[in-house]
């Protein structure tokens, strides 16, 4: 059970939010112009890291906000957490450990 | 009976205050103060149970929750509770508990015959001999169970209450013996906000049982008042901590009323689950001592040492007059003298070759006799312990030699050292290491100072004496704090008089020989008392290759029943170590898992139980549903109207009586379920653009459209109708079910891929009450209570009116479930139970026919109109429903476009919906029906579909069904075979979707 930071709320138990999966994949654009190998990547393939992840939550039960957060997918960590239009925070070179 | 093992004087015991309670039909006295294990021993009752495998005759081990073998079945009826163990049951007057895993009696048991066979039980043997043919596994296994298992679960509602609470605090204190204590005490000094767990009824921990109970009994005394000065500070006795979680969670069991009796809590609940997030934690969670491995270790009154010394300093219970102590370090010295000094002839047993003169000077004084360099090679006493053979062991103490000396006794305290609680540590994600010179784990520095923040503190950070544990903790408790932000007092600690004698130089001695090889001969090496697992079954599993801790824990099942292997997985470990001649360390441990100790589900449940474990959702309407005699139907948390019988009719007769209503005169239906989002914003119809598939931008104000939904799989998810309100504002509907997953996609997408557009997004849901008025005199009745002109051409179909209706303002929607004229009445909520109460008056010169969800599938399915989730399922193309009508072909871009175009989207012999018209025209498939394209006699059959709706059409006269068929759209007239789970063999011939009113006449009518 986490304790989470919402970018817009600050910390709040893990039940408030839902995990999404890895961030910064933005929806193509002409897709129709896309190989199936092209749109496949997009629709179904995500880098599953052992170790530091970007990855998408919701403050569903709160402010309903979408962000970012980095997090140790090992230790549980939570690096950082970010606004969608915020710049991405840099990977901790330790790691992992805390 | 009378306690033939009670001490005159001493314990924690109030002998004020006698409480009399039976055991297995025989009643007893024990006292106030007393457990059911300490006042069942002061009684001389040895035999408390049978074992879970060979059905061995057991007895106490231990004095606290360790406790492997006094397992009982406590009170009776509703209260009845299996596997309580008999020393964490506190005392209470009328106490009713009964022994376990016995039959006819516990003095003769049936079950015992396995004793005899015990050479063809060996690890694992279930797996091998019940594993083929694999269709008598049901049959074997009602005698397995039968025969292993222990006490029975209550077969009435658990009458009690339970609850659940929420906690915050500064620095959380599992344990509250000596370094609990401290750590509290200088944590609470600098007002830092503490809470302190203790499972046991009062603080103290392993000072309750020493020998000097007044000096021991003042610092518990001062360090509680000490605590109390404290606002801030919460002190929580019966209060296990059961489980250690991410981010210092900690979950605890407080037993709030169990030691009243059943029924005698008053208002309090009878337990309380606690939740708790900690900033820090010190974990002084104590130690427990491990048993000697020895020749048949398991009689009933072979104990842990320091279980005897319990029972005689806090219960005042002497367990035997005769106790021969057996251990390989000092600390059980104290126990030796402790039960000499209360009457006891005690003679010492130690593997060690020799022991300090001061030790042997203390015997002495005592009249103690003492082996050095022994150990006891068997027990005699089938039902309890009579006597013990003593010899000398060899020097490697892999044998033993020379002459066997025969000790009578009723007693053996034996000690194979301490293992620290390391179980919270673990569970929190901690680490363990291996400390020689105490023989056994402790948690190694913390590498989760984000995570779980922890430092242990006394002896389950392996530091056994009383002062170092007061000095540990009071220095945990100080950091703990200052990390919190406070300034503690300086943290030296308190200080007093305890009469104990630390482990001193601990000489493992991990199995003890005897004069046969372990695992040949009738006698048995019990590590694992709880699951009957002996050191032969260790032996067994390693010459079997199981030599993977995980793999021998599963394999022999060491470590597995309730007690979590509290007093084995050290005896466990280093046993498969010295098979393989690998350290300890290098054979590893398992992860402990929560509970720490077994809890009820009640409490694990809380108040979120019967009524209150899902909250309904009621329309405005649901009294007038419930007035006019409606059954419901669940759909997600709503409570819909299912169907309205009459006097005399089922469910069959009644959803037919009202299905022929909607298609004759006219029918109403509670659509407010229906989830309702309200969009507005300059950027709406580019939103609504990009999650349908069909075109929005030209669609009229006032004017409604149908759409599908898919995902990027291209997959359906939902579907609905929008309606155009203004320029940029429209009002979507969803399916009820789907109603807080559409809003979260359109929410999803706005945030994180457009959040440039401008459109809000609202949940309306709840604010609208509607109702659905189908039916050729739909429009006859709306006529009569709306100012709305509702002729066929100011109002056509697919558009919205706005007005009143029923004195009321209100959106009226004239859109179709049913294929009949029909209006969807939207009013503000609060007069939702006024419209429908308006229409059912208004509706009687109209045959007006309130009807429920069963009709309405009824009347859908007629239509061939899909529900999202029945007849799709995820796996379902708008192409495969038939309805590639509704697919932009000019659309550049909508969510799931691309995926239309995918192989597997386009391939032949996807599944797609048709009709089936059974052969019998009375018979109703059932929905999930197969189809197969080869019937035989039993399963596998090659299927090529499979029934998503079926129903008695009374207006088609016969039955209907919509499937999903294999290239069904081009095998319209085929007749395919159906094969049901009961065997039954159905032929229909593949038909369209809609079955009445092809043309869509009376809709438009």
């Amino acid at each position: 059970m986490f304790i989470i930071n919402c970018p817009y709320c600050g910390d709040r138990d893990q039940t408030e939010f839902s995990c999404h999966g890895e961030a910064h994949i933005p929806r193509p654009t002409e897709t129709k112009k896309m190989t199936d190998e092209e749109w496949g990547e997009y629709v179904f393939f995500r880098t599953n890291p052992k170790g530091y992840h970007r990855e998408r939550w919701l403050h569903d039960h709160g402010c309903r906000r979408w962000f970012n957060a980095l997090r140790h997918t090992v230790t549980d960590e939570f690096v950082a957490s970010y606004k969608i239009e915020d710049p991405r925070p840099p990977i901790p070179d330790n790691g992992g450990q805390s | 009976m009378t306690q033939t093992h009670r001490l005159l004087e001493g314990g924690l015991v109030d002998r004020s205050k006698p409480l009399t309670f039976t055991f297995d039909g025989m009643t007893y006295t024990g006292y106030q103060g007393d457990t059911l294990a300490s006042a069942l021993l002061a009684n001389g009752v040895r035999l408390l149970g049978r074992s879970f495998k060979y059905h061995r005759p057991r007895g106490l081990i231990a004095a606290g929750s360790e406790e492997p073998n006094a397992l009982m079945q406590l009170e009776t009826g509703p209260y009845t509770e299996p596997n309580t163990r008999a020393t964490c049951v506190e005392l209470y007057d009328g106490l009713v508990a009964k022994s376990q895993n016995r039959w006819p009696s516990l003095g003769f048991d049936v079950g015992a015959a396995n004793s005899l066979v015990a050479r063809f039980l060996p690890a694992g043997f279930y797996y091998k001999t019940f594993m083929w043919p694999a269709s008598m596994w049901m049959t074997y296994e009602k005698y397995i169970r039968k025969a292993a298992g222990l006490g029975v679960s209550p077969t009435e509602n658990d009458p009690d209450v339970y609850h659940g609470t929420y906690a915050h605090c500064d620095v959380l204190v599992i344990g509250a013996g000596p370094a609990g204590l401290a750590a509290a005490t200088a944590a609470a000094s600098g007002g830092a906000r503490v809470m302190v767990l203790d499972e046991n009824n009062t603080p103290g921990g392993a000072l309750l049982g020493t020998s000097n109970n007044a000096a021991s009994l003042e610092f518990i005394k001062r360090s509680e008042q000490a605590l109390e000065q404290h606002e801030n500070v919460q002190l929580l006795t019966r209060t296990t901590a059961t489980g250690y979680y991410d981010y210092n969670y900690i979950t605890a069991l407080e037993k709030v009323t169990d030691h009243m009796g059943p029924g005698n809590g008053g208002k309090s609940p009878r337990q309380r689950f606690w939740k708790i997030r900690a900033k820090q934690v010190v974990v002084a969670a104590g130690s427990i001592e491990r048993p000697l491995v020895f020749a048949d270790n398991d009689r009933p009154g072979v104990m842990l040492a320091n279980a005897v010394g319990t029972y005689i300093n806090r219960y005042g219970v002497l367990p035997g007059n005769d106790v021969v102590v057996f251990t390989n370090n000092d600390s059980a010295y104290q126990v030796a003298l402790d039960a000499a000094e209360n009457g006891g002839v005690v003679t010492v047993v130690d593997t060690r070759p020799s022991v300090s003169s001061s030790l042997k000077t203390q015997l002495e004084q005592k009249n103690i006799k003492l082996f050095q360099g022994h150990a006891i090679t068997s027990v005699q006493g089938a039902k309890g312990v009579e006597s013990v053979r003593v010899m000398k062991l060899s020097a490697d103490g892999d044998s033993v030699q020379g002459q066997a000396w025969e000790i009578d006794c009723s007693v053996v305290a034996s000690s194979g050292g301490w293992t620290p609680s390391c179980h919270m540590v673990s569970q929190s994600g901690g680490k363990l290491k291996y400390i020689e010179s105490i023989a056994a784990f402790v948690p190694d520095e913390s590498r989760l100072k984000k995570t779980s923040p922890n430092i242990s503190a006394g002896s389950c950070n392996g530091s056994f004496d009383t002062a170092t544990c007061i000095q540990q903790g009071a220095r945990a408790g100080l950091d703990a704090a200052t990390r919190c932000g406070f300034d503690g007092a300086a943290a030296s600690g308190d200080s007093f008089q305890v009469n104990e004698i630390p482990l001193g130089t601990i000489s493992p001695l991990w199995l003890v020989p005897t004069t046969h090889p372990v695992g040949e001969g009738r006698s048995k090496h019990f590590h694992d008392f709880q699951n009957d697992v002996t050191a032969a079954d260790i032996q067994l599993a390693a010459r079997e290759g199981f030599v993977s801790v995980e793999h021998l824990k599963r394999y022999t099942t060491t470590g597995m029943a309730t007690d979590q292997g509290k007093t084995s997985n050290l005896n466990a470990l280093a046993i498969m170590a010295n098979i393989q001649g690998v350290s300890i360390p290098e054979v590893g441990t398992t992860t402990f898992r929560p509970p720490y100790t077994p809890l009820t589900l009640g409490a694990v449940g809380g108040q979120e139980s019967r009524e209150l474990f899902i909250q309904e959702r009621q329309t405005p309407m649901h009294e007038w549903h419930v007035d006019n005699g409606a059954e419901f139907e669940d759909v997600g948390d709503w409570k819909r109207s299912w169907y309205y019988p009459q006097a005399g009719e089922d469910m069959h007769s009644a959803v037919q009586r009202e299905t022929l209503a909607v298609r004759e005169s006219v029918g109403m239906l509670d659509a407010s379920t229906l989830g309702k989002i309200d969009i507005q914003g300059k950027d709406a119809v580019k939103l609504i653009e990009m999650v349908y598939t069909n075109n929005w931008q030209k669609l009229a104000i006032g004017s409604c459209r149908y759409g599908l939904m898919l995902n990027e799989h291209g997959m359906i998810f939902d579907d609905g109708v929008t309606t155009r309100l203004a320029e940029n504002h429209y009002h979507m509907t969803t399916t009820t079910g789907g109603a807080a997953r559409v809003m979260g996609w359109l929410e999803e997408w706005l945030q994180t891929e457009w959040p440039e557009w401008e459109v809000y997004c609202t949940s309306v849901t709840e604010q609208w009450a509607v109702m659905a008025i189908n039916g050729p005199k739909a429009r006859e009745l709306l006529q009569d209570i709306t100012d709305i002109d509702v002729s066929k051409d100011a109002f056509p179909f697919m558009t919205m009116r706005e007005g009143k209706v029923a004195g009321v303002p209100a959106r009226v929607y004239r859109i179709s479930f049913t294929g009949e004229l029909a209006y969807e009445v939207n009013v503000p909520a609060r007069y939702g139970k006024h419209l429908i109460e308006a229409l059912a008056a208004a509706g009687k010169k109209y045959d007006l026919c309130p009807y429920g969800t069963e009709a309405m599938h009824v009347l859908r399915a007629e239509k061939g109109f899909i529900i999202v989730g029945q007849d799709t399922d995820g796996t379902v193309t708008p192409q495969d429903m038939d309805m590639d009508w509704i697919v932009s072909k000019t659309k550049e871009e909508y969510l799931g476009n691309r995926s239309q175009a995918r192989i597997d989207t386009q391939r032949a012999a996807r599944p797609q919906l048709i009709g089936l018209l059974t052969e019998d025209p009375t018979v109703v498939l059932p929905e999930g029906a197969h189809i197969v394209s080869e019937v035989s006699d039993a399963p596998p059959m090659p299927t090529i579909g499979h029934v998503t709706s079926s129903y008695m059409s009374p207006n088609v006269g016969r039955s209907i069904a919509l499937a999903l068929l294999q290239d069904g759209i081009n095998r319209k007239g085929d007749v395919v075979t159906l094969r049901l789970m009961n065997g039954e063999v159905h032929k229909a011939t593949v038909s369209d979707t809609v079955f009445v009113d092809a043309e869509g006449v009376r809709v438009r009518g």
